[in-house]
């Protein structure tokens, strides 16, 4: 019998391997994008299990939503890592700098 | 143990093995492969929540559109794997650290066992997930629909002029500027005398 539970547990293991992506990649911007792409799946993940346990549709269009919007975050984030690479000839984090952030 | 729950085994392993080996393999085409795989499993997953239309939608909005968009710039981009691999033996143990002290946290915090009981409900959309989850986008959700439409346009735009450039040096067409001439400027109308008079005859 697969439970609540089990949905969650998986989202949570799921979203903290994310979170140490990011920090043990942070140099490759990449590898950085793909780590937020798994944070999206395992928030969408516990969404679409907290509708189908509650029978509530809401969770279920939220991840349609999330979905939209991860896809253009990830064109234009993609587009903007070619133009800067175009630029600079670099894809680390450490020296993408100009801005002085 | 149920078939469902075996399935469900399997899966989440598939996807946690998955999901650690795009964070840490050296090359990033096979992080991106890998990131497909989790995809893949994860709409398995959806599946066995009766979620079909968003394990399709994940499958063909992710593996299609944007993984192979991650695919093309990885190989587009020339990347050194040294440069970018640099301190990741030192954020190994700090990440390592961070996460399962997250993951503690946030175990505490869902309180496994309190939830343990619930079971899977009847499915509230009896067998048609599309219809029900239409009905609410179409419905009380039409216009963050709309509005998701205008984003996914604008992204769209943005992508395009971030990435076109100008060149200098290249000879191409213009065509705006193609369509936009006018007659009076190609042609320069000469009025004339018809007969040249005055001329020396032979």
């Amino acid at each position: 019998m697969i439970t609540l539970s089990h949905y969650i547990v998986l989202g949570t293991i799921l979203f903290c391997i994310s979170v140490a992506g990011i920090f043990i990649n942070r140099k490759n911007i990449i590898v950085l994008l793909m780590s937020i792409e798994l944070m999206l799946l395992a928030v969408n993940t516990n969404f679409v299990a907290f509708s189908r346990f509650l029978g509530n549709v809401d969770g279920q269009v939220f991840v349609f939503f999330i979905l939209t919007v991860a896809a253009a975050e990830s064109a234009i984030g993609l587009a903007i890592l070619v133009a800067l690479f175009r630029n600079r000839a670099t894809i680390n984090v450490g020296e993408i700098d100009s801005m002085k952030g | 143990m149920s078939f469902e729950l075996i399935l469900f085994y399997m899966f989440a392993a598939v996807l946690t093995v998955a999901a650690l080996g795009v964070i840490t393999v050296k090359n990033s085409v096979h992080a991106a492969l890998l990131l497909v795989l989790s995809f893949f499993t994860a709409s398995a997953l959806w599946l066995l929540l009766q979620a079909e239309f968003l394990a399709v939608a994940l499958v063909l909005v992710y593996v299609g559109a944007v993984m192979v968009l991650f695919l093309f710039v990885v190989m587009m981009l020339d990347i050194k794997a040294e440069s970018v691999r640099e301190g990741f033996v030192r954020y190994l143990p700090v990440g390592a650290l961070v996460a399962a002290a997250m993951l503690v946290e946030m175990l505490a915090l869902i309180g496994v066992k309190s939830l343990a009981a619930q079971a899977l409900p009847v499915d509230p959309a009896a067998g048609e997930n599309t219809a029900w989850l239409g009905k609410a986008l179409f419905g009380r959700f039409l216009l963050p629909f709309e509005v998701a439409a205008v984003i996914l346009t604008v992204a769209l735009i943005a992508a395009v002029t971030l990435t076109l450039r100008h060149r200098v040096g290249v000879k191409s067409q213009n065509p705006s500027g193609q369509v936009a001439v006018k007659p009076s400027e190609r042609i320069r109308i000469v009025k004339m005398e018809s007969v040249n008079k005055g001329a020396p005859t032979a």
